[in-house]
């Protein structure tokens, strides 16, 4: 009997013989734990947390301040109700068709655009080193700088227009940034500036990235050049199309900056996007609930868009 | 697993919202007057204070502007750490009054005689249920018209008594290959104009119906139809790139010589003294065209914050200094605004200046001193940018009618309120 008393003891060696390799040795498992414990805590709180408490902000009347009674979906009402009123349009019904317009246009084009760069620049070819850079360095520039520039280089009494006048061509034309039909394309202009290098960087890494054995294979079966990028480099590049559409999505929707320096909101304010309505209504014109409800449809919508691509795209990975 | 993360939780936000000891002989201060000439003009306020053991504290605002003072101020608020006071306009200072955080000045105000020399339409934001929760501190006003003299000359102008004049003269200066108007193309210095127009357009009684007591049968009358086409009008003076522009840089157009005339409250002063002009001989100050003896106000209030009773004094004492005649002389000689109250001595006014005095004194006599509504004191936020945008998108063509326009107005106008 002892001595299976006496193994059992050897089985456990940590729990009493040795307390202080014990101690030891469970705060080494617990070390990764308490190191993020902090910025764990910290996201429940701000970001999980408030978005519970701008979902609840908005089933109630808070107008300047936050109040707490349940009052009902009012705000929602009203959102419902300006989504559908085009002629003159209302803030919200500009600011949705805007996103709508930027978001698909400053994605596509950041897409197709960063695409045609990297694989232009992985031809071999000389002075890559100088040239990527180029390309990348807006993305480290602010929104606000962007916008400022930009505002500056479209306006037509002091940019390109004026001139472009001076050098001659007098009948050049160009006021979308003063157009109030044109003025979310310049936004996205001066969007499209601003990413398409790094997406173009991104792309780049995953050009690098596919085994060249495959394309020698591809131009021994004697593809073109561009079936192989069309059926080979492009599928391929597949993981690096979902990277780039996250990013950009996201610099999409939170894109109010831009706007702000670049148009500071447009002619008649149609330049908005759901980001400038929400930060209007909440903190200029006191009608919190209202700016909270479009903040949960602004989240609403992420969530249908990118919920659905993440699963579509994983759930392929893992298979 | 969970109850370890509440407590790291706690533990951060306990380090976070540290209590915030305030030094009694001291007044905190949040305001946006941070440059050139309004700063030196609040120093004076500094060294009143310094003069009587108080010292100054500003507190910090990342990046200028009102809106972000007032996005810190509320998360100050909401903290439950007031500051002594707080820089605000018009209808904030009801909304946190509401709220139940601003301290009550009535005894000072009794001792200073507040309630006879500040005009009573300013005491509708300075005084809440019969409590003085502000202190003004100016008083500007937008119905003026700020004109380049020498090109007014140049095209041989008078000046213009009625609309029909004033659209005569812009004329004059189209012919002339100036621009006539200057504008900035945004909604604020939009409706700002349009304030003037309303009042021009419709007089007294009318404005105040329609834009301070928002009287729907005048709000959709024909008057209000005519001052919107009126607008128009106006509008085809502007240069083509106008939408964007920022108040200041419209003021730079007159300065220059470029344009005629800007409609812009009297902040756009302190533009023409900056580029070392004199009222008189290198621009003028009118009334806007019909609306003389009238004045639209707005005004800068120190909203005081119910703090603890140790720190009481200082605020007593800045709500003192704030209101003192020789610092109402001295802020708005620099402001470019005119003083909150009736009784301080204009001698160190410039014409214009003395002008605005003057009028504000008949006005407040006379009951023709109305609030802004594009400036926020002819209603609560919600219904002023109601107003802004309709206002804007009239200007830019979004709103093709005046017919339209007031239809539009009711419609967002009865939404905000």
């Amino acid at each position: 009997m002892s001595t299976v008393a006496e193994t059992q003891i050897k089985l456990t060696p940590e729990h009493d013989a040795r307390p202080g390799a014990s101690v030891r040795s469970r705060l080494q498992d617990l070390l990764p734990k308490i190191v993020l414990a902090p910025s764990f805590a910290a996201t429940i709180v701000f970001v999980y947390g408030f978005i519970l408490w701008t979902i609840y902000l908005s089933f109630t009347n808070s107008k300047t301040f936050p109040s707490y009674a349940i009052t009902g979906p009012r705000a929602y009402q009203r959102l419902w109700r300006w989504t559908f009123e085009s002629d003159p349009p209302s803030s919200w019904y500009t600011s949705i068709t805007n996103m709508g317009i930027f978001g698909f246009l400053y994605i596509g084009i950041c897409l197709a655009l960063g695409l045609f760069l990297a694989i232009l620049l992985d031809q071999k070819i000389r002075g890559e080193g100088v040239l990527r850079p180029i390309y990348l360095y807006p993305m480290a520039l602010s929104f606000i700088v962007t916008g400022v520039a930009w505002k500056w280089f479209l306006d037509p009494g002091l940019g390109l227009e004026q001139t472009l006048h001076q050098w001659g061509w007098t009948s050049f034309h160009f006021d979308w940034i003063k157009n109030k039909d044109f003025v979310i394309y310049t936004v996205v202009i001066a969007g499209v500036w601003q990413a398409s290098g790094f997406v173009m960087a991104m792309f780049l890494a995953g050009l690098r990235g596919i085994d060249g054995e495959i394309m020698k294979a591809a131009q021994i079966d004697g593809a073109s050049a561009f079936q192989l990028y069309r059926r080979i480099v492009i599928p391929l590049l597949r993981p690096v199309f979902l990277s780039a559409f996250i990013v950009l999505a996201h610099l999409a929707i939170k894109s109010y900056d831009l706007v702000v320096a670049l148009t500071s909101g447009g002619p008649g304010g149609s330049a908005w996007l759901p980001s400038n309505f929400m930060y209007e209504f909440t903190f200029k014109r006191n009608e919190m609930a209202v700016g909270s409800a479009s903040a949960v449809i602004m989240l609403m919508t992420i969530t249908a868009i990118i919920v659905p691509y993440l699963y579509s795209e994983l759930r392929e990975k893992s298979r | 697993m969970l109850r370890k993360l509440l407590i790291g939780t706690a533990l951060a936000t306990s380090f976070a919202f540290s209590a915030h000891a305030a030094d009694v002989k001291e007044v905190q201060m949040l305001h946006w007057w941070t440059s050139g000439g309004e700063a030196a003009a609040l120093n004076v306020l500094k060294q009143d204070l310094a003069k009587e053991g108080y010292a100054w504290k500003d507190v910090p605002v990342a990046g200028g502007g009102g809106d972000a003072a007032m996005t810190a101020l509320k998360a100050m608020v909401a903290a439950g750490n007031y500051p002594t006071a707080s820089q605000m306009l018009g209808y904030t200072v009801l909304d946190y009054a509401a709220a139940g955080v601003m301290g009550d000045l009535t005894e000072t105000a009794k001792k200073e005689g507040w309630d006879k020399s500040v005009p009573a339409a300013l005491q509708k934001f300075s005084v809440y249920d019969g409590k003085w929760v502000a202190a003004p501190v100016n008083v500007h006003s937008v119905n003026w018209l700020w004109i380049n003299k020498a090109v007014m000359d140049k095209i041989g102008g008078t000046e213009p008594k009625t609309f029909d004049d004033f659209v005569a003269l812009l004329d004059k200066a189209k012919a002339a290959g100036v621009t006539p108007l200057a504008l900035g193309g945004q909604n604020w210095q939009e409706a700002t104009m349009f304030d003037s127009v309303v009042l021009s357009t419709g007089g007294p009684e009318f404005y105040k119906k329609a834009m301070n007591d928002l009287d729907e049968e005048s709000l959709k009358s024909d008057t209000m139809k005519k001052s919107f086409d009126n607008l128009a009008k106006l509008v085809t003076y502007v240069d083509p790139n106008f939408s964007g522009r920022d108040w200041n840089l419209a003021t730079a157009m007159v300065i220059k010589g470029d344009a005629l005339v800007q409609v812009m409250g009297d902040w756009a002063k302190g533009e023409f003294h900056a580029a070392n002009k004199t009222p008189g001989t290198d621009f003028l100050c009118y009334r806007f065209p019909g609306t003389d003896g009238s004045v639209i106000y707005n005004s800068d209030m120190f909203g005081m914050f119910n703090v603890p009773d140790d720190r009481k004094a200082a605020q007593v004492a800045l709500a003192t200094a704030t209101l003192s005649k020789s610092f109402q002389s001295a802020f708005n000689v620099v402001k470019g605004s005119v003083p909150a109250r009736t009784d301080v001595p204009d001698t160190d006014f410039d014409a214009c200046g003395k002008k605005g005095i003057a009028d504000l004194k008949k006005a407040n006599e006379g009951g023709t001193l109305f609030g802004s509504l594009a400036q926020g004191y002819g209603a609560p936020p919600a219904v002023a940018n109601a107003y802004k945008d309709v206002v804007s998108k009239f200007v830019h063509g979004q709103i093709k009618t005046s017919d339209e326009a007031v239809t539009e107005l009711v419609k967002a106008i009865d939404d905000a309120k």
